[in-house]
């Protein structure tokens, strides 16, 4: 997708009410009925990421996609800085497979550190090329030459100029470019240029307003759901009431008198069409099906965590190891241990998943706000029995997804639906299925041992995590064996065991960190699958170790931020830290505030740290306790956060302060229940969610400012420390460590009166 | 059986034929006339992303029937405002810079345009209360709120 940028755009203010947006270009190409042309891509040429067109235009072009944290906005910046043009004057094509390189999706918050820092290479080598065509044109010395809006003129005789217009416009560069042989997150390229030195910025470090915005705010910006193809079908799916069950019989006479409404029905794979998008959904409310019968015998919510400690384990990893744990525990003149539990939650993206696909000539074209449209690509050529380049994603903006939720699941319905029915299909997924059906964050038992010497230093450390595996099914939809209609249609399943770790920033002697994997609840089609939700390697882990390091500070009566600053060693790591406690006014004790245990509301305040791959993140968070209700409220959070370099502080900021609201959501509300025959949590009354009547606290971001460091992500970083920064600063309050998430007041109100 | 409806939706008048009368006004907005907001969320009045005004009032049209629409006056968030004339609320949500996908933009804005079309001034409690209907999953809840009161305080 492109948000196009008028004529008029680029020669008026870019106050944000003043910036026109014409239709995204997919939208101009509809009433064509064909898209933007495909492009050829080759990933060692420049043009395959640059172009400029006759009217000086420049064009980037983006493999990952713009999830609404900015990236529309934030990549554009990257590029007009390198090559010297009013950022007005650049526009992103976003995520079309036939028009980007594959660089991965949205994944790991890496769209400005990988990939936006390889299009800002990019455009640096487009200004070199250009600047040496300049000099042979002009017939004056490549250093001689300054560049001023797209213009390169003779610093000399500034009379003396070209436009890149006049220069390139509308042909190619032609010109190979270094690439490391990789596609996704990975791809590297690079020219033989530098890039700007942060002395130099003019556009980076600057706070634009997000281009996105407008055209969301007066409704005119199209999401894949908006897509509308000629003799496009809608469809609904229908799934078993209880897990595991395939439809035996189907009695398409008790839909006959909806009008057009029609079955489809592939091996276990089961969908109603019809011409008008309503009588779809009546049609999957009447349709009459025999199901088989099916025996899930699922833990259910309550003793799944029970569960989890006892079911085998498939697959253990140490993943991390310093010294040796096993020795180290046996000098231990103490030992402390923790268990902590996060439970199951749900992606469950404010808009069900949906997806259309047209399938025609041999070839499938699919409309979606997929986080991977690079993946699903090759998801739906399996699926469909093309090769891969024969099929095409035009992603679109839609429903925030942060992970892999129902969205690929929904495009690879539509897309085997379409090569059935010879028209395009679009499926639209049910409130229920953007609950209950989605791939799930997995819940954890996490397991700490800290053994102390005589003297109260930690000479030995463990942490282990025993959970479902976090790519039960992959992070993306890029294998039949991904989707649910992969394992309706019988495609070979193929989990793999994998939990994954957070960064160690403790320096302790001996360290053991690792993971152990439990079997999935059901192989195939579950409910219950389990893969990335938002910040995979973060909550439920942190929520463990970082409430445990607050756990052994106070049983060796050390304030929470000396102890973390005791065992931190990279300056990194020491400065979130000692930002955070500097800007909150942190008063140095030791957990819990002496007075815990009187005051029926009592406050406090805990922190927690953590390294994200090169993001710094220390969060605070003071609350208040009541006990009689086990209500708590969270009053201020202070996030000291360093990203490396940032392009763009305002933007920045918002992304910080929108995850620490959803962070405290998962934190104090989500829990997937289920039963056990199915799950349970199906709409907003069965999936409690943060809404705008719980008290948000005050929440202040300092951000740490390193421009000489590459720029790190920031999408998910601070989220994950909600959980503990939280329970710390109860325990602060109270003297009572919470232990499993969320925090309701009832579970708040046992675990008070049970100290 | 297909029966006929007459619907006033952003200052236009168009007539649709409808196989069902009680078909929610959500399928008849984006099937039947094309328009893109409001958007399906739930289905169950719960999360507000269907959100239009029926005569002013901020209504949830996907439980809403065509057979309890009459004459009332429709609108949806592309008619609220425009770049050049945006209601307050408009213009404080680009000033305040609230969404991220904003997939659930149309009820927050359509609802707190209400509020402030209905009561220029709301308390902060007033604010919270219509505000805690709706469903987002970005963690926009404390920018939405920042942004309806920068729109009160500007009336």
């Amino acid at each position: 997708m492109t948000i196009a940028l008028s004529r008029r755009a680029f020669i008026s203010s870019t106050g944000a009410l003043v910036v026109a947006l014409a239709s995204p270009d997919w939208a101009d190409a509809a009433a064509s009925d064909q898209p933007a042309a495909a492009r050829s891509l080759k990933p060692d040429q420049l043009d395959s990421y640059i172009a400029i067109d006759r009217d000086g235009v420049v064009t980037a072009y983006y493999g990952k996609i713009d999830g609404g944290q900015g990236l529309g906005t934030s990549i554009p910046q990257m590029v007009a800085e390198e090559l010297d043009v009013p950022l007005e004057r650049v526009q992103l094509v976003i995520g079309d497979t036939g028009r980007t390189v594959d660089m991965g999706g949205a994944s790991a918050a890496t769209g400005v550190s990988r990939a936006g820092m390889n299009l800002r290479r990019m455009a640096a080598q487009a200004r070199k090329l250009l600047i040496e065509k300049a000099a042979e044109k002009l017939g004056v010395p490549a250093e001689r030459l300054a560049i001023s809006a797209g213009v390169i003129h003779d610093s000399a005789d500034p009379a003396k100029a070209v436009s890149y217009a006049a220069l390139i416009g509308g042909q190619a560069f032609d010109s190979a470019v270094k690439w490391n042989g990789k596609l996704g997150n990975t791809l590297a390229v690079s020219g033989d240029t530098k890039i700007k030195a942060p002395k130099d910025f003019k556009v980076i470090g600057t706070s634009p307003p997000r281009r996105d915005l407008p055209g969301k705010v007066f409704g005119t910006l199209e999401m894949a759901a908006d897509v509308r193809l000629p003799g496009m079908l809608h469809a609904r799916m229908i799934r078993p009431k209880i897990a595991g069950a395939v439809p035996i019989a189907v009695d398409e006479s008790s839909i006959a008198d909806i009008p057009g409404a029609q079955v489809v029905h592939i091996k276990d794979f089961l969908a109603v069409v019809a011409e008008k998008e309503w009588n779809a959904v009546r049609a999957a409310q009447k349709l009459k099906v025999t199901w088989s019968e099916s025996n899930p015998n699922f833990p259910g919510t309550e003793g799944l965590h029970d569960y989890i400690r006892k079911a085998p384990i498939i697959k253990r990893v140490i993943q991390m190891q310093s010294g040796d744990f096993d020795d180290g525990i046996k000098q231990a003149a103490r030992i402390i241990e923790g268990e902590y539990e996060f439970p199951t939650q749900s992606h469950s993206s404010t808009g069900p998943a949906c997806g259309v696909a047209d399938y025609r000539d041999g070839g499938c074209t699919i409309y979606s706000s997929t986080q991977k449209p690079h993946y699903a690509v090759h998801g739906v050529a399996e699926l469909l029995d093309l090769p891969p380049e024969k099929v095409r994603t035009i992603w679109m903006f839609g429903t925030g997804s942060y992970g892999r939720n129902d969205q690929g699941d929904a495009t690879a319905d539509a897309a085997v639906l379409s090569k059935h029915l010879g028209r395009p299909v679009r499926v639209q997924y049910m409130r229920y299925e953007g609950i209950a059906w989605d791939p799930k964050g997995t819940a954890s038992v996490n397991r700490s041992k800290v053994g102390l010497d005589a003297s109260g230093t930690v000479i030995a450390y463990e942490s282990i995590s025993k959970a479902f595996s976090r790519l039960n099914v992959q992070t993306s939809e890029g294998r039949a064996a991904d989707v649910l209609a992969g394992h309706l249609l019988g495609f070979p399943l193929k989990p793999e065991q994998s939990f994954e770790i957070p960064v160690a920033s403790y320096t302790f002697a001996h360290q053991r960190r690792g993971w152990e994997i439990v079997p999935p609840l059901m192989d195939r089609a579950s409910p219950m699958r389990t893969s990335h939700l938002r910040d995979p390697y973060g909550p439920p882990i942190l929520f463990g170790s970082e409430s445990f390091m607050d756990e052994v500070a106070a049983a060796t009566n050390t304030d929470p931020v000396d102890f973390r600053l005791r065992y931190l060693t990279d300056p990194r790591d020491r400065d979130a830290v000692r930002i955070a406690a500097e800007h909150y006014g942190w008063d140095k004790r030791p957990s819990p505030r002496p007075d815990a245990k009187s005051a029926d509301v009592a406050t406090g305040r805990g922190i927690a740290f953590r390294r994200h791959f090169t993001t710094y993140v220390a969060l605070i968070a003071e609350v208040r306790v009541h006990r009689k209700t086990g209500v708590i409220e969270p009053i201020r959070y202070v996030c000291a956060h360093d990203v490396g370099l940032i392009i763009n502080p305002a933007t920045l900021r918002q992304v910080i302060d929108r995850q620490l609201v959803y962070g405290t959501s998962r934190t104090f509300f989500e829990e997937l229940r289920f039963d056990k025959n199915m799950v349970t949590s199906v709409d907003w009354l069965t999936y409690p969610v943060l809404f705008a009547d719980f008290p948000l606290p005050q929440i202040d971001i300092v951000l740490i400012e390193r421009p000489e460091e590459a720029p790190s992500g920031a999408a998910e970083m601070a989220l994950g420390l909600v959980p503990a920064a939280v329970g710390n600063a109860v325990f602060d309050a109270t003297g009572v460590r919470l232990r499993r998430v969320p925090f309701t007041p009832e579970r708040v109100k046992a675990a008070l009166e049970k100290a | 059986m297909a029966q006929s409806f007459t619907l006033a939706v952003d200052g236009t008048t168009r007539t649709i034929v409808v196989d069902d009368p009680d078909m929610p006004l959500l399928y008849a907005l984006r099937d039947d006339l094309g328009l893109n907001n409001p958007r399906f969320g739930c289905g169950l009045g719960q999360c507000g992303a269907c959100t239009v005004h029926i005569d002013g009032r901020p209504s949830r049209s996907c439980i809403t029937p065509l057979s309890a629409i009459g004459d009332s006056k429709i609108t949806t968030l592309a008619g609220l405002g425009t770049p050049e004339h945006p209601h307050p609320i408009q213009k404080a949500w680009l000033d305040e810079q609230v969404s991220q996908c904003a997939y659930c933009i149309n009820g927050w804005i359509m609802t707190a345009a209400a509020l402030l079309d209905e009561k220029p001034h709301p308390t902060d409690k007033e604010i919270v209360d219509v505000l805690s209907t709706l469903i987002c999953r970005c963690g926009t809840h404390g920018a939405a709120i920042r942004a309806v009161k920068r729109a009160a305080q500007a009336a």
